[in-house]
C-alpha cells in the first residue's frame, strides 16, 4: 500500500502522543491517584494503536495494545498504579519509541517485545498464564455489554441485528466518500451499533479497504446488500445475521478496552480546537529563503527611493517595508515552536539518570512555552542534555551527604525557560554542592589550561568559565554519566554556534547555576553596519552596547595595548583596521567612531571609520569553501548588491 | 565507441586549462568581490552570486603562477565540486571542446607551472595542449586547512 506519503505524519504524531504517555506517567508517579492522567495516557496509547495498526507496524500495534489493557485496568481501579505498574509502562513506551525511531530510520519497526509484554501481562494477571490473544483479527466485530444488551433488546423487539462487512475496491479512490454513502444506507434502514475500525476511523481514511458494522433493522438483509452495493466502487458485502444462538460466539470474549476506546470516538461531527495544519520544515525554509530575498531588495528600494526623493515613492516603499516587517515577524513566529519539545524528554531522562546514581533528584520545569526558532530547538538538546547530565552528576550531592549538610535528602533542579529582550533565556538551577574553586583550578593547573599565576589573579567568575575550557572534566570518578569524552567545552561551541552564549555562576555549598542565552531567531539579525577603509562591515546589535566618537587624545596606549575611558571603565580598543589587514590608509580627522561591544561581562571597543547606520540583514554563511574564519561569523547581502561581512564579537573579545 | 567529456577551456598565463563541463554551473563577469580578512591568500574573497554568497580563488595565486592583470576578458568561472560552491579567476573562457578519454594523458611533475597531483592530466588534441584540472584537489578543503597551517607559520613570527 502506498504509505510512504504518510510516514512524516505518522512518525510526528506517534512521537506526540508517546510524549503525551511519557509526561502522563511521570505525572502519575508522583500522583498515583489521577485517575485523569490515565484517560491522557489511554486515549495516546489507543492512537497509537489505531495507528500503527494502519501503517502495517503489527508490533507495535500489538504493544501498545497490551499497554492498552495495563492502562484501561489502572482506570478501572482494576490495578493500583505502583511504581512497578509506571516502570513496566514506561518501558513500554521506551520500546514504543524504538521502534519509532526504527521506522524513522527506515525500518519496518518490528522488535522483540516479549519481556515488556509479559511484565504487562503480569501485571493485569498476575503471574498466571495468559492466553494469547493473537487469533483476534483486526477488523472483526466485537461488542461490548452495553451493545449486546442493545442487540438482545432489539431481537427481543422482532427487530434483526446483522453484522456487515463492506469491502471496498482495491482502486476506490474516495474511501471516505464510499463510507459516508454507506452509512447513508444503512442509517436509513435502521441503526448501526458499532463500526471497526471507529466512526472517526473511517471518516479519516484510516483504514485498508473493509470495515465491518452492526447494524439493527427492521428490513432484510438481502435489501440492506442489495442497497449497498449500489453505491460505487464496492467489492463486496458480507451479512450475516447476529442471532440468539450465535451469541456465544459473536457476543461473547468482549475486551472492554475496545468499547471504551471506542466509545468516546463516537461523534460523527468531530470537535475541533484549534485547526492546525503540519507544514514540512523545508517548505518553511523555503519561504524563510524567498523572503530574505524580498528583504535584500526591500532594502535596495528603500536606498533607491531615498536617492529620487519623490514623496509617493517613498510613500509606498514605506508601506512596502512595514508589510515586509509584518510578514517577517509571521514568518519567524511560523517557524517558532515551544521549547516544550526538548523540555518534554528531561523528566524520564532526569529520573532515569537520578536512579542510576542512586541520588534523589526533583526535575522543576517551567517556561516550556517558551518559543524558539525550530533551528534552534533541533539543537539546543544535546547541550542542555549535557548540562543537566552535568548538574545531577557533580552537582546534586547524594542524600547522605545531603542530610549530613542539612540540606534536603531530594536534590532539586530547576529547568526554566523565559523570553529576555530579543534572546530567550535557559536557566538550569541546583541546589547541589557548588563549584569548588579550589578543585577547578587544581584540575587546570594539572590540565594547563591556565598557569600558577594567572590562577591566583582569577576572580571566581573566570574559575567557573575555565569549566568549558576544552579538555576539562572536574569529575574525580569517571562515570557514564558526564564521563563520555567530550566536556563542557561542546556545550559551550554548540552554543555559540547558535549565536547564543553560556554563563555559569556558582554559590558554593549551595549550588551552581547556567545560564544560556539564545537568539530569537537565526537568519534576520539587526546590524549596524560600518565603514573600515573602503569596506563595510556589519555588527550585529545584539553586541552592541553603545556607541561613540571618540577624540584621538583619549585613547590611551599604557601597555600596547590601546585603551579607552568608557564610563569610568578602562576598555581595550581594537582596531578593525588592524585586525583585518584593511589596506587604505587611516584616516586622520582626530577623532575615532568607536562600537563599543560586549562578551558576557566584557566590552571592547571597535575602532572604525565610519558609521554608516542600522539595518535588518540576512545572515548568509559564506559557504562550505570558507568554514571558519577568524572575526567574521557570516556574510549578507547590502541593498546594493554588495557583500557586506558580518563580524563576530565573540571571537574578537578573549 | 570511445566515451567522450565536454571540457570549458580557460587561459590562465597563457596557457589552455580545461574543467569537465559537468562541474561547471556558470561563467560570470567580473564583479565586485569583498575581500574576505584572514583567509588563505588566494582565496579573493566572495561575491553576490544571485543571492548566495560564493568564495572567489585565485588560481595564480593558488598555482603561485605569475600576477597579471585583469582585462576586459577576465571571468569568474563557478564550479561545484560535491557540496562546495567556488568561483575560479581566469584570463578567458572562450571554448567548450569534446575530449575522447583516450586523449587525455597522466601529467607530467609539473605542467605550465602547476604541480602534478592538481592535474588530471593533459588533453592532447590536434594543435592545442589543455592542460586538465583536478578540481577535487583544487578545491579540497582539507588542503586549504594544511596551507593556513602553513601560512600561519610563516607570519607566526610577526
Amino acid at each position: 500500500m502506498e504509505m510512504d506519503q504518510y510516514l512524516d505524519v505518522f512518525l510526528d504524531e506517534s512521537r506526540d502522543h508517546l510524549k503525551t504517555m511519557n509526561d502522563g506517567l511521570l505525572a502519575l508517579e508522583n500522583e498515583p491517584g489521577e485517575i485523569s492522567v490515565v484517560q491522557e495516557i489511554f486515549r495516546g496509547a489507543h492512537t497509537l494503536k489505531g495507528m500503527s495498526a494502519t501503517m502495517g507496524y503489527s508490533d507495535m500495534a500489538e504493544l501498545t495494545h497490551k499497554l492498552e489493557n495495563v492502562l484501561d485496568a489502572l482506570r478501572n481501579n482494576e490495578l493500583p498504579v505502583t511504581t512497578r505498574a509506571v516502570d513496566i509502562l514506561l518501558q513500554g513506551a521506551d520500546e514504543l519509541e524504538a521502534m519509532i525511531e526504527n521506522i524513522s530510520d527506515g525500518g519496518d519497526g518490528s522488535r522483540d517485545v516479549s519481556r515488556v509484554v509479559s511484565g504487562l501481562h503480569i501485571l493485569v494477571n498476575g503471574e498466571a498464564d495468559v492466553p494469547s490473544e493473537k487469533g483476534r483479527s483486526e477488523g472483526s466485530v466485537q461488542l461490548n455489554e452495553y451493545e449486546k444488551t442493545v442487540v438482545e433488546q432489539a431481537l427481543d423487539q422482532g427487530n434483526s441485528a446483522f453484522r456487515i462487512r463492506v469491502v471496498l475496491r482495491e482502486d476506490c479512490l474516495l474511501k471516505a466518500a464510499r463510507v459516508f454513502m454507506v452509512f447513508e444506507v444503512l442509517e436509513g434502514a435502521g441503526e448501526v451499533i458499532q463500526a471497526v475500525p471507529s466512526v472517526e476511523k473511517l471518516e479519516e481514511e484510516e483504514f485498508d479497504s473493509e470495515f465491518s458494522v452492526v447494524v439493527i433493522s427492521q428490513e432484510e438483509g438481502q435489501r440492506i446488500e442489495e442497497r449497498i452495493l449500489k453505491v460505487s466502487e464496492i467489492e463486496a458485502v458480507e451479512i450475516e445475521e447476529v442471532g440468539t444462538e450465535s451469541k456465544s460466539t459473536a457476543l461473547s470474549a468482549t475486551p472492554k478496552k475496545e468499547a471504551k476506546a471506542e466509545g468516546p470516538e463516537r461523534p460523527v461531527t468531530a470537535r475541533k480546537g484549534l485547526q492546525t495544519i503540519r507544514v514540512n520544515i523545508e517548505r518553511l525554509d523555503k519561504l524563510m529563503n524567498l523572503f530574505e530575498e524580498l528583504v535584500i531588495d526591500k532594502g535596495r528600494l528603500e536606498k533607491i527611493s531615498r536617492e529620487i526623493g519623490s514623496g509617493d515613492l517613498t510613500e509606498t516603499v514605506e508601506r512596502v517595508a512595514r508589510v515586509s516587517g509584518d510578514i517577517q515577524e509571521m514568518i519567524l513566529t511560523l517557524r517558532m515552536v515551544p521549547i516544550e519539545q526538548v523540555f518534554g524528554r528531561f523528566p524520564k531522562m532526569v529520573r532515569d539518570l537520578a536512579k542510576d546514581l542512586e541520588k534523589e533528584v526533583k526535575l522543576n520545569i517551567s517556561g516550556g512555552e517558551t518559543e524558539l526558532d525550530r533551528t534552534v530547538v533541533d539543537e539546543i538538546g544535546d547541550p542542555l542534555v549535557h548540562l543537566l547530565r552535568n548538574s545531577l552528576d557533580h552537582g546534586i550531592e547524594s542524600p547522605e551527604l545531603r542530610k549530613s549538610k542539612g540540606k534536603p535528602r531530594e536534590g532539586t533542579v530547576n529547568l526554566k525557560a523565559f523570553y529576555s529582550g530579543n534572546h530567550v533565556l535557559i536557566e538550569i538551577q541546583d541546589d547541589g554542592a557548588g563549584i569548588n574553586r579550589e578543585s577547578v583550578l587544581r584540575k587546570a593547573l594539572e590540565n594547563n589550561v591556565v598557569t600558577e599565576t594567572e590562577a591566583e589573579t582569577l576572580s571566581d567568575r573566570e574559575v567557573y568559565e575555565l569549566l568549558f575550557a576544552s579538555g576539562f572534566s572536574t569529575a574525580e570518578a569517571i562515570s557514564d554519566i558526564s564521563g563520555r569524552g567530550v566536556g563542557l567545552d561542546v556545550v559551550k561551541n554548540k552554543i555559540e554556534s547558535l549565536g547564543g552564549r553560556v554563563q555559569v555562576d556558582s554559590d558554593p555549598g549551595n549550588g551552581t547555576t547556567f545560564t544560556i542565552q539564545l537568539p530569537l531567531t537565526l537568519s534576520i539579525i539587526a546590524a549596524m553596519l560600518v565603514e573600515v577603509g573602503k569596506e563595510t562591515y556589519a555588527v550585529p546589535l545584539s553586541s552592541i552596547v553603545e556607541i561613540a566618537v571618540i577624540p584621538e587624545e583619549e585613547i590611551f596606549t599604557p601597555h600596547k595595548q590601546q585603551m579607552i575611558d568608557f564610563r569610568g571603565k578602562m576598555v581595550p580598543v581594537i582596531s578593525l583596521r588592524h585586525v583585518f589587514g584593511v589596506p587604505e590608509q587611516a584616516n586622520t580627522s582626530g577623532s575615532y567612531p568607536v562600537v563599543i561591544i560586549r562578551k558576557g561581562d566584557k566590552l571592547a571597543g571597535l575602532l572604525v571609520d565610519a558609521f554608516v547606520g542600522h539595518q535588518e540583514v540576512v545572515m548568509k554563511s559564506l559557504g562550505n569553501y570558507l568554514p571558519e574564519i577568524f572575526g567574521i561569523s557570516g556574510a549578507t547581502i547590502l541593498g546594493d548588491g554588495q557583500v557586506a561581512l558580518i563580524i563576530d564579537c565573540n571571537t574578537l573579545i578573549h | 565507441m570511445e566515451t567522450e567529456m565536454k571540457a570549458i577551456v580557460f587561459q590562465l598565463n597563457d596557457e589552455e586549462y580545461g574543467v569537465d563541463i559537468l562541474q561547471v554551473r556558470s561563467i560570470e563577469k567580473l564583479q565586485a568581490i569583498t575581500r574576505v580578512p584572514k583567509a588563505p591568500h588566494f582565496v579573493n574573497g566572495v561575491i553576490n552570486l544571485r543571492g548566495i554568497i560564493t568564495p572567489v580563488i585565485d588560481l595564480r595565486k593558488r598555482f603561485s603562477l605569475e600576477e597579471r592583470d585583469e582585462t576586459e576578458d577576465t571571468r569568474i568561472i563557478i564550479v561545484q565540486v560535491s557540496e562546495t560552491e567556488v568561483g575560479l579567476i581566469v584570463d578567458g573562457a572562450t571554448d567548450v571542446i569534446d575530449i575522447p578519454e583516450g586523449a587525455i594523458e597522466p601529467p607530467a611533475d609539473i605542467v605550465g607551472g602547476v604541480k602534478a597531483e592538481y592535474l588530471r592530466g593533459v588533453a592532447k588534441l590536434e594543435n592545442r595542449l589543455l592542460i586538465m584540472l583536478n578540481l577535487e584537489k583544487v578545491l579540497n578543503p582539507e588542503e586549504i586547512e594544511e596551507l593556513k597551517v602553513l601560512e600561519e607559520n610563516e607570519h607566526g613570527a610577526v
